[in-house]
């Protein structure tokens, strides 16, 4: 069986979707429905800073290091390599907002990403954030995963990652149809690689 | 048209429910002169709020008022709080159905004499058999536009790539059966337009091509100028007078004013959770275990179908939710046949997620790259929901809690479901097939999921020969009162394999004729 790149240019019958991105950064930010306001350009001084640590700075209230720690958490419960930290972002971003306002939340995080901290210097002498391997965070979040920081982290991602419309070209799902008239001249019955009867 | 009339009217029929029970059952009195008054506890929708969005579409319609999942199902863990996945507003659950319309097998309402004594379950035949019923599927088949039957007219829905990898797989291991009656429009009828293959039916047809009695049946009833709706009207107790007569219902409206409107007849179509618990919530000295309950049988006999679904990640892409949201469906398994380990059978039924449901409900509570490395191939994935027969059994049930309250001060609804030890052998089978089936045409991995909150819920007020051992009678009609009717799912003796709006429709024409006939005949 062909694998999909090739079969989207040896078969052109098939509408197929590429699974990469094709908004622009405006569009991105605006699809985005649970995006929290909060989303901002990046400032001029993060323009300094690796990627990651650019991204994490973005987090004023709850600070950096957290930012950055549910950042690796967030990739860690839902890896996909092909698709950037900036989405994994918009769906741990809000929180920086919420715990603004929710002493509760704030202390779930802090304290929950602090203990998760404590056991990474326990283990491997580095932050969460810094543990080189994913396996070797994969033992910590084991430890963790019950609780209930993980579990509301893991929650949330569920829909904020998921259910964000900017994530979901690289998953092949289109959504909204009723506005494009649906898929009855768009390849509802187009597919072409099964055995012939 | 609209009509309005006075709480004090006690010649009108009260309606509880504008679903499939209740949406069918006031066109049907209308159309034969009689006047009704729809009391529905949620919002009047219209298409305009529908968006192709699976969560928003959740918060928009469902129903969210609390439960409490209880007994030894996964759902106490899973949606503990979420037993099942309804909606709450005018339409009722023909909003979220999938349109799929199945009929019933003749042995299904005939399962005590089939299956003989089944140890832990409380199996009763119907006191209808499937001919007593068959015209009334006709009929219903007709009103609701169901694609590919004789009785509509309507050719097939066009197979979608869902619908054609499914089936492929199907025929590879010797599946023959392989059908697809849905109620959609294949081309324009009954004032509605031909489906456009958007997908998103579960989240309320756009164009309202899928049947719904939102944009059908309720309308169509207001237009007599024999029906009155009342949305956001949320029942509280149905009242009765020293005779064991019922003679009104109180309810609260949207701003929690109670008002009491009087019935010459009251039938609840609230679905199989709030029918019941409505029942309970009306005991009075006369009535101390709740109306209609001198069999005991109120809110026992919980039936939810046996269920589990599956992702298959195929070697090509298919794009499942591009077109009806219903594909195949194999029904070869529905036959009894106690050599494969259990009784009664189970359809196979292709239904399409989307990215976000296909996330949430792969494997609730799980992480890591066992889900992500499957949802990178969300494009390759089939889906299968396998709809099988589910016992009886008496401890399943809908009960009061005995402290906690709703926004209406009324006891919340604990719904409690065990396993029967068939239900395991046939989810197991059923799993197991649809593993051959995707394999046939060169899956790669199959991703078994857990059952989702139920959607199809039945037997809580069930249909019985003799008072002590059900509810209602053959109309639909409570053993105990003379002028209250159950006019929804909750009237099902067994759960069949079959999805229940179609015989729910059915068993509503069927009953409007009857209570119009009892009406002109004054026995009511």
């Amino acid at each position: 069986m062909k694998d999909d790149q090739q079969q989207a240019a040896a078969v052109p019958g098939m509408r197929v979707m590429e699974k990469r991105v094709t908004v622009s950064r405006r569009a991105f930010l605006k699809g985005s429905g649970l995006a929290a306001a909060g989303v901002t350009a990046l400032s001029a001084g993060s323009l300094m800073l690796p990627a990651r640590d650019a991204l994490a700075a973005e987090f004023t209230h709850l600070g950096a290091d957290i930012g950055k720690t549910l950042l690796v958490m967030a990739r860690d419960i839902f890896p996909h390599d092909k698709i950037s930290d900036r989405f994994y972002m918009l769906a741990i971003e809000p929180y920086d907002a919420a715990a603004a306002k929710d002493p509760a939340l704030a202390t779930l995080i802090s304290d929950g990403v602090a203990q998760l901290n404590a056991l990474a210097q326990a283990n491997f002498k580095a932050p969460y954030a810094e543990v080189p391997t994913e396996t070797e965070r994969l033992t910590l979040l084991y430890t963790i995963e019950h609780g209930a920081f993980f579990q509301k982290i893991k929650g949330d991602m569920v829909t904020g990652f998921y259910n964000n419309k900017a994530v979901w070209p690289l998953f092949g799902e289109e959504g909204s149809s009723w506005e494009k008239g649906g898929y009855i001249a768009r390849g509802f019955d187009d597919i072409d690689w099964l055995p012939k009867a | 048209m609209s009509k309005t009339f006075s709480k004090d009217d006690n010649s009108v029929v009260v309606i509880i429910g504008s679903g499939a029970g209740g949406g069918t059952l006031a066109d049907e009195l209308t159309r034969q002169g009689v006047d009704v008054v729809i009391l529905e506890a949620g919002k009047h929708h219209t298409q305009e709020d529908f968006e192709n969005d699976e969560w928003a579409m959740f918060a928009k319609i469902s129903w969210l008022d609390k439960r409490i999942s209880a007994g030894g199902w996964h759902h106490t863990e899973t949606y503990p709080n979420l037993p099942a996945w309804i909606v709450k507003g005018v339409g009722g659950s023909t909003m979220h159905w999938s349109g799929l319309a199945l009929r019933f097998m003749a042995h299904e309402f005939k399962t005590r004499t089939t299956y003989g004594h089944v140890p832990g379950a409380n199996v009763l035949d119907w006191p209808i058999s499937y001919e007593e019923l068959a015209p009334y599927y006709e009929i219903a088949e007709r009103k609701m536009g169901v694609a590919g039957t004789k009785a509509s007219g309507l050719p097939p829905m066009p197979p979608n790539n869902h619908y054609k990898v499914i089936e492929a797989g199907a025929r590879k291991i010797g599946y023959k059966d392989i059908v697809r009656p849905v109620a959609s429009n294949t081309r324009p009828n009954d004032g509605r337009p031909a489906c456009q293959q958007i997908g998103y039916c579960m989240q309320g047809c756009k164009i309202g091509a899928k049947w719904s009695t939102l944009y059908s049946e309720i309308p169509r009833a207001m237009k007599t100028g024999h029906a009155e709706l009342r949305p956001q009207s949320m029942v509280l107790r149905i009242e009765h007078d020293r005779s064991g007569k019922a003679t009104g219902v109180l309810y609260a409206d949207k701003d929690g004013n109670q008002h009491l409107q009087k019935a010459r007849v009251v039938c609840v179509a609230g679905n199989s959770i709030e029918s019941p618990r409505l029942l309970l919530n009306s005991a009075s000295s006369m009535f101390p275990n709740g109306l209609a309950n001198s069999s005991g049988q109120v809110g026992r006999n919980y039936m939810n179908h046996t269920t589990a679904a599956a992702l298959t990640i195929n070697p090509g892409p298919v794009y499942m939710y591009r077109g009806f949201d219903i594909a195949a469906v194999v029904s070869d398994e529905v036959p009894n046949n106690p050599d494969r380990g259990f009784l009664g059978g189970y359809h196979l039924e292709g239904l399409a997620l989307h990215l976000p449901f296909a996330a949430a409900f792969m494997k609730p509570g799980g992480w890591g790259r066992e889900v992500s490395s499957a949802l990178e191939k969300f494009d390759h994935m089939s889906c299968v929901w396998v709809c099988g027969e589910d016992l009886a059994q008496e401890e399943n049930s809908i009960t009061l809690h005995p402290t906690e309250k709703d926004q209406h001060g009324l006891p919340i609804p604990i719904v409690t479901k065990t396993d029967h030890t068939n239900d395991v052998a046939m989810r197991r089978h059923g799993l197991a097939q649809w593993r051959k089936l995707s394999e046939a045409v060169g899956a790669t991995r199959v991703i078994d999921m857990p059952p989702y909150p139920a959607s199809h819920n039945m037997g809580t007020n069930r249909m019985s020969e003799k008072a002590r051992d059900g509810v209602v009678n053959k109309w639909g009609q409570t053993h105990d009162i003379k002028n209250l009717f159950v006019s929804d799912g909750s009237q099902f003796t067994s759960s069949g394999a079959a999805n229940p709006t179609l015989t729910i429709v059915a068993l509503a024409i069927r009953q409007a004729e009857y209570i119009a006939g009892a009406m002109r005949r004054r026995e009511l």
